[in-house]
């Protein structure tokens, strides 16, 4: 699938949003849980201020010194008898993926949540050559059977309601059972038990890796992850090329932040680490163990004004508060990454011309940014990146250049400013009934198509001054 | 105290009731309030859109106009946000760093002004009637002002200030947003007006006029009968 949802335009993808009751219903309604369950988890935590200071300074650190820590966890890898990859694209670490799965003659490839695979567009890679790819994680599988995006990073099936998954188990797995959350689950469980045994191939994300070590941490609450790691005898991570922290210290903090923020949650169910393949001395574990580290774009962001969107610990936070995504949902960004670090990340990794719509997709309300457990100022960002698309992409639609120089002039002449001031409501008067405007011209229209734009004064506020100060005086 | 009026764009021409309630509050407070005629727009509306070179000229047309100002107080946390990120915009910039931090420094959303700077909490006003207050986003995310205008809003004699339900979220406003994604912006302030009425309040109050017409012009559309208030003018009222 890759980075990109859809070939839709931007318009197209947000009108279909906003006539998706059911999506808007469980959206919002997720959201409200979410986003208290984060409030109360960071009131339970005490100074939640100096967690995120925290957890931005160890993120800043280790961005600072990425190469250093990437060497040191390859060595720690190789080091246990596993095989590294640095992939420096999409399709690199597709091919190398690809050719582990050859190699090993697998049938059956079982995975456990993951957006860089989501990024890299991996299941249908594999697919290609013959392999049968299961989803693990519920929300995944769903979709998969599905052939839906995920619309949301870390519950990747928000958009979707129990009715619908529901009649997607009954059409695509025979389910004859109601839509009752706990018979839908035990029935996932069920036709997931049968492929975790099954399997040869086990493939995982990766939330940190620890350098220090060479462990690689996931987070579920499923277990899911566990099931991956434990039974398959070839074993593949992938992982961004920043999902890495120094030591296991490191690790308790961002965990700690990742959780919270997340879902609410002290710890989730599962917090597990796995260390490449069985030593001799060791009982079990997998035969083969590869980690396939992924630049795909990443070491570009490096060294910029977005950096810090690389220290992004993928908890949706920003998501989860953020009041255009409540009501167009996660499709309408047209990228597996959306809401605010979406639309920061989205045209980072996959350039404007595609995205350039996303960076407007937002008030610049800024509840994302107190969301964020590492303090990416994300609604920054998005100006950002509007600067860039109008200064160098030169992408901006000539009306608004042309708009932007009238305000820059008007702006900057108080002679001009202030004959304006005194000419708005006459100019506005054809449009003006009951003191305001209901049909407005030019860009009011913009407004007027869902609220009443007020006349201006009958004097501005200078002149009202100047009045008073020659009262005072005489 | 000498304090600069900030009136901001919009109080100057479209809402210029909310410049004479800021004025004679300061006033009362004992500040001596000048005007000064040079400034415009703080440049938000460029800055925002990505227009930086443009709205650079915007600013440093404020920054002249107010170079000389002892305190820069405004009414509206979303302007006064703007001037104290100058510093950022102009950070390096041999002519016009210093002054970008001299406005930034001496720069105060009005609610602030009074509770921070002056100290005062209770401006002894007398208000009746049904309330709810709207704390805008740049007012308390960007700015940093969450407090002072509730407690300013406390001491209000009269009045019953009811909680917004889920207050802390945008309204939908966003500047240009509200034009160019004026759909999504439309379905945003349809929620907002909904949690208005559920209050149940005859006046909507807040700090920013920009939202507050954006509330208050979807509340009309749904022929809600609500009546908008700036925070200057309840403070203002005997």
């Amino acid at each position: 699938m890759g980075l990109q949802i859809g070939d839709t335009s931007f318009k197209d993808r947000v009108q279909e949003g906003l006539k998706n009751d059911f999506m808007r219903q469980a959206v919002s309604s997720a959201q409200g849980r979410l986003r208290n369950g984060r409030l109360s988890a960071a009131e339970e935590l005490g100074d939640w201020e100096d967690w995120r200071t925290l957890g931005e300074e160890i993120r800043t650190h280790t961005m600072e010194n990425l190469d250093f820590y990437l060497q040191q966890l390859s060595e720690q890898v190789e080091n246990r008898g596993g095989n590294v990859f640095f992939a420096e694209t999409a399709e690199e670490a597709n091919e190398y993926i690809k050719n582990v799965v050859k190699k090993k003659n697998g049938r059956k490839v079982a995975k456990s949540k993951s957006m860089v695979t989501e990024e890299i567009g991996l299941n249908e890679a594999l697919e290609d050559v013959g392999a049968e790819v299961v989803e693990t994680d519920l929300g995944e599988w769903i979709l998969q059977l599905d052939e839906d995006p995920p619309s949301h990073i870390v519950a990747p099936a928000l958009h979707k309601n129990r009715q619908q998954i529901q009649e997607t188990f009954e059409n695509k797995k025979g389910y004859q059972k109601t839509d009752k959350p706990e018979e839908l689950a035990l029935f996932a469980r069920e036709q997931l038990r049968k492929e975790f045994l099954s399997a040869d191939i086990g493939i995982t994300g990766c939330n940190f890796a620890v350098a220090e070590s060479g462990a690689v941490t996931l987070v579920t609450n499923e277990g899911n992850a566990r099931l991956v790691t434990a039974l398959p005898d070839t074993q593949i991570t992938v992982m961004g090329m920043e999902r890495i922290v120094p030591t296991w210290e490191e690790l308790d903090v961002l965990v700690s932040l990742l959780t919270r923020a997340a879902v609410g949650q002290k710890l989730t169910s599962y917090v597990t680490s796995v260390t490449g393949k069985r030593l001799e001395e060791e009982i079990d574990g997998p035969d083969d163990y590869h980690l396939v580290i992924v630049d795909n774009g990443r070491s570009k962001i490096l060294g910029t004004e977005f950096q810090s969107a690389l220290h992004c610990i993928r908890c949706a936070a920003c998501i989860n508060v953020c009041p255009v995504y409540r009501h167009v949902g996660g499709h309408a960004y047209g990228s597996i990454y959306p809401g605010p670090i979406g639309a920061v990340l989205t045209p980072l990794l996959d350039g404007y011309e595609d995205h350039k719509e996303l960076p407007y997709a937002s008030t610049l309300c800024a509840a994302c940014t107190e969301a964020c457990p590492v303090k990416i100022p994300l609604h920054e960002q998005l100006i950002r990146h509007r600067e860039i698309i109008v200064e160098k992409e030169n992408m901006a639609p000539t009306g608004e250049k042309v708009a932007m120089k009238g305000y820059a002039n008007w702006a900057s002449n108080p002679a001009a400013y202030k004959m304006s001031a005194k000419m708005a409501r006459m100019a506005l008067k054809p449009w003006t009934k009951h003191e305001k405007i209901s049909n407005g011209p030019g860009p009011l229209k913009g407004w007027t198509d869902v609220r009443d734009f007020p006349a201006p004064s009958k004097q501005s506020f200078r002149a009202w001054f100047k009045e008073r100060q020659k009262g005072e005086q005489t | 105290m000498k304090v600069s009026l900030f009136i901001t764009c919009m109080c100057d021409i479209i809402g210029s009731g909310v410049g004479k309630h800021t004025v004679e509050l300061l006033e009362k407070a004992g500040c001596e309030v000048d005007f000064p005629e040079a400034q415009t727009c703080c440049g938000q509306p460029a800055f925002n859109s990505g227009y930086l070179q443009d709205s650079k000229k915007a600013m440093k047309q404020m920054m002249r106009a107010f170079k000389d100002a002892e305190y820069v107080v405004g009414p509206s946390g979303s302007c006064v946000g703007m001037l104290r990120e100058y510093p950022k915009v102009f950070r390096g910039d041999p002519e016009w760093e210093e002054q970008a931090n001299n406005l930034a420094a001496k720069s105060y959303e009005v609610t602030q002004f009074l509770v921070d700077v002056l100290g005062i909490e209770d401006v002894g006003a007398t208000f009746n009637g049904r309330v709810t207050y709207h704390p805008s986003c740049h007012m308390t995310r960007v700015l940093g002002v969450k407090d002072a205008p509730q407690k300013l809003l406390r001491n209000v004699k009269g009045m019953d200030l009811i909680e917004l339900p889920l207050a802390e979220d945008c309204c939908g406003f966003g500047g240009t947003f509200a034009v160019k994604n004026s759909v999504i912006s439309g379905e945003m302030v349809k929620e907002k007006s909904q949690h208005v009425s559920e209050t149940r309040a005859e006046y909507l109050i807040g700090g920013d006029m920009a939202c507050l017409y954006n509330i208050g012009g979807r509340m009309t559309r749904e022929g809600k009968n609500i009546k908008i208030l700036h925070i200057t003018e309840v403070l203002n009222h005997q």
